[in-house]
């Protein structure tokens, strides 16, 4: 635990020594927070769903429209960013599309902080809307082409998205001892926290491990269980200068540290597996520039498409030595009242995943550092991280914020 | 976990491009090729025509030995791609060539029960229709 006055005064000395970029994240906040419906959302567009967000984030900060200057967006589809903006009526002279899957948000922060700081935008409105649970069940999926380049030499042996989480699951199981049980407490916290959650999916629907140990196998080792909800839905979030914020309704979270890092695409090709070095390399820089280490870390975000994914993570920040991470969440460390309360609004294991979430890591932890997080509300949060993980356990981006 | 494969949609699956096709043409020939540097004294996989640690592209063709060890493995027992759906479960793996390589592939003639992390492999190839031959891997029996 850290009290912000400790916390301020890391960042001083952080941007005394390591000059201004410690500095320009301190100017930058988090002024807004919003998110669209969430679950089946059949009768309901993408593009509506970024609106829908945006919207909400835009009245929390108490801005307009056409106060966004500055579009931080990512979807599948070619030009993105130019069908947000369009669809949206917006014009925005600075614009960012980077695609690295569920970290993208986590990256785009970075990329935002930097903007604002150099005074290429003024108002950034980071902008996600997805409807993949309602597109699946209506088979309206991408066609299916023929495969080029390097995913030749896995798509032609049948390697499953899951089944890529799984080659990292066993190898650290082969390492470390990790069980299976140690795997679906992951799952239980994030449903315990879902519990607290009226809008998480599986609120109302309380895990037992013997459950998730019983679920139907995917990808051995990996269970349903194991494996994130899937479900349609969008968020936004707006951030501006410290100083602006000033004079907006919304409790400013100010952004003290950001980090990204990319290891590979292709699991062959990431030669330290199962460490999860781009959370490592990412969650360095952010918690260097922040002047703050994990122990005084408060609430944790961590993106979980798998349950493996969260205790890679763990290790990689250095809330554990390396292959503690399995113990560590039978402790119970991440479930409510638990010693590092992780996913506090159930996660993409029992909350929400439509496409990609990285942007809900900051949606949440922006809440709890309001206070705004209701009877899931951590006691004295003052310090957040959020890592989100995109690609195949690829790409990683951290970002720390404070209050 | 032999089981026969709709040979016609196989040939639609793969779109072999300039830097993949001399691999898929030496698998016809039941010969794995991977990329050797002469410049830095690296193979690499898959294969790029320039060499990824130290960029030249004094690159070529060379056949592996096939023999290598598990570095890890899952079993899929869920895939809605047509090709796959009826061959579940079955195994794919990671595996390190002794050439300093690792490769994806699925482990055959070997059952969930048999497979571990160092388990000693070799290649073998597996027909999928008149043009796509596939480099698998099996156990090596002593």
């Amino acid at each position: 635990m850290i009290d912000s006055v400790r916390a301020a005064a890391r960042v001083c000395e952080a941007s005394a020594v390591g000059g201004s970029i410690a500095a320009m994240s301190a100017q930058v906040c988090i002024v807004g927070v919003g998110e669209s419906d969430s679950g089946h959302l059949p009768h309901k567009s993408a593009l509506q769903l970024h609106q829908q967000a945006a919207h909400a984030a835009l009245d929390d900060a108490g801005l307009r429209p056409h106060d966004v200057d500055g579009l931080f967006t990512c979807g599948d589809e070619w030009a993105h960013a130019l069908l947000v903006a369009e669809y949206l009526g917006l014009h925005p002279t600075y614009v960012d599309s980077t695609q690295v899957g569920g970290a993208s948000w986590e990256f785009l922060v970075g990329h935002a902080v930097a903007a604002l700081a150099a005074g290429r935008c003024t108002t950034a409105l980071l902008v996600y809307g997805g409807t993949p649970r309602s597109d699946a069940l209506r088979r309206r999926r991408p066609p299916e082409h023929a495969v080029r380049g390097p995913a030749q030499f896995e798509a032609v042996y049948g390697l499953t998205v899951v089944g890529k989480y799984a080659l990292a699951a066993r190898r650290h199981m082969h390492d470390y001892g990790t069980t299976s049980r140690q795997l679906a407490a992951v799952a239980l916290a994030a449903n315990r926290w879902a519990q607290l959650n009226p809008r998480a999916l599986h609120h109302g629907h309380p895990l037992t491990i013997d459950d998730a140990l019983r679920s139907r196998m995917v990808a051995e080792p990996l269970r349903q269980a194991d494996c994130c909800v899937w479900t349609d839905g969008g968020g936004a979030v707006v951030l501006t200068t410290a100083e602006r914020a000033r004079d907006l309704r919304g409790g400013p979270v100010p952004v003290l540290g950001t980090g990204e890092a990319v290891s590979h695409l292709h699991l062959s090709q990431w030669d330290s597996m199962p460490d999860l070095v781009a959370a490592a390399a990412s969650g360095r820089r952010a918690f260097e520039q922040a002047g703050v280490s994990p122990r005084d870390v408060d609430v944790l975000q961590v993106y979980d498409s798998v349950t493996i994914m969260v205790l890679l993570t763990l290790e990689a920040l250095g809330f554990c030595e390396g292959g503690a991470s399995g113990a560590l969440a039978e402790s119970g460390a991440l479930e409510p009242g638990g010693a590092l309360p992780t996913n506090t609004d159930g996660g993409g294991l029992a909350a929400n995943h439509p496409g990609t979430r990285g942007i809900f890591l900051l949606i949440e932890a922006a809440r709890q550092l309001r206070g705004d997080a209701g009877s899931r509300q951590v006691p004295n949060a003052r310090i957040a991280l959020c890592t989100g993980t995109g690609g195949f356990l690829s790409a990683c981006g951290t970002v720390v914020l404070g209050t | 976990m032999s089981v026969t494969r709709p040979t016609a949609a196989w040939a639609g699956l793969l779109a072999p491009d300039p830097e993949t096709e001399s691999f898929w043409a030496g698998a016809r020939q039941h010969k794995f090729l991977v990329r050797h540097c002469n410049a830095c004294g690296r193979s690499h996989f898959y294969p790029r025509h320039a060499c990824p640690h130290c960029w030249s592209d004094n690159c070529e063709w060379r056949p592996v030995s096939g023999h290598g060890r598990v570095f890890s493995y899952t079993v899929i027992h869920h895939n809605e791609h047509p090709l796959f759906r009826e061959r579940v479960p079955y195994i794919v793996a990671l595996v390190d060539l002794v050439e300093g390589v690792r490769v994806t592939a699925n482990l055959v003639e070997c059952t969930p029960e048999v497979v571990h992390v160092g388990l000693p492999v070799e290649v073998v190839y597996e027909q999928v229709g008149e043009e796509l031959t596939v480099p698998q891997f099996r156990p090596i029996r002593r």
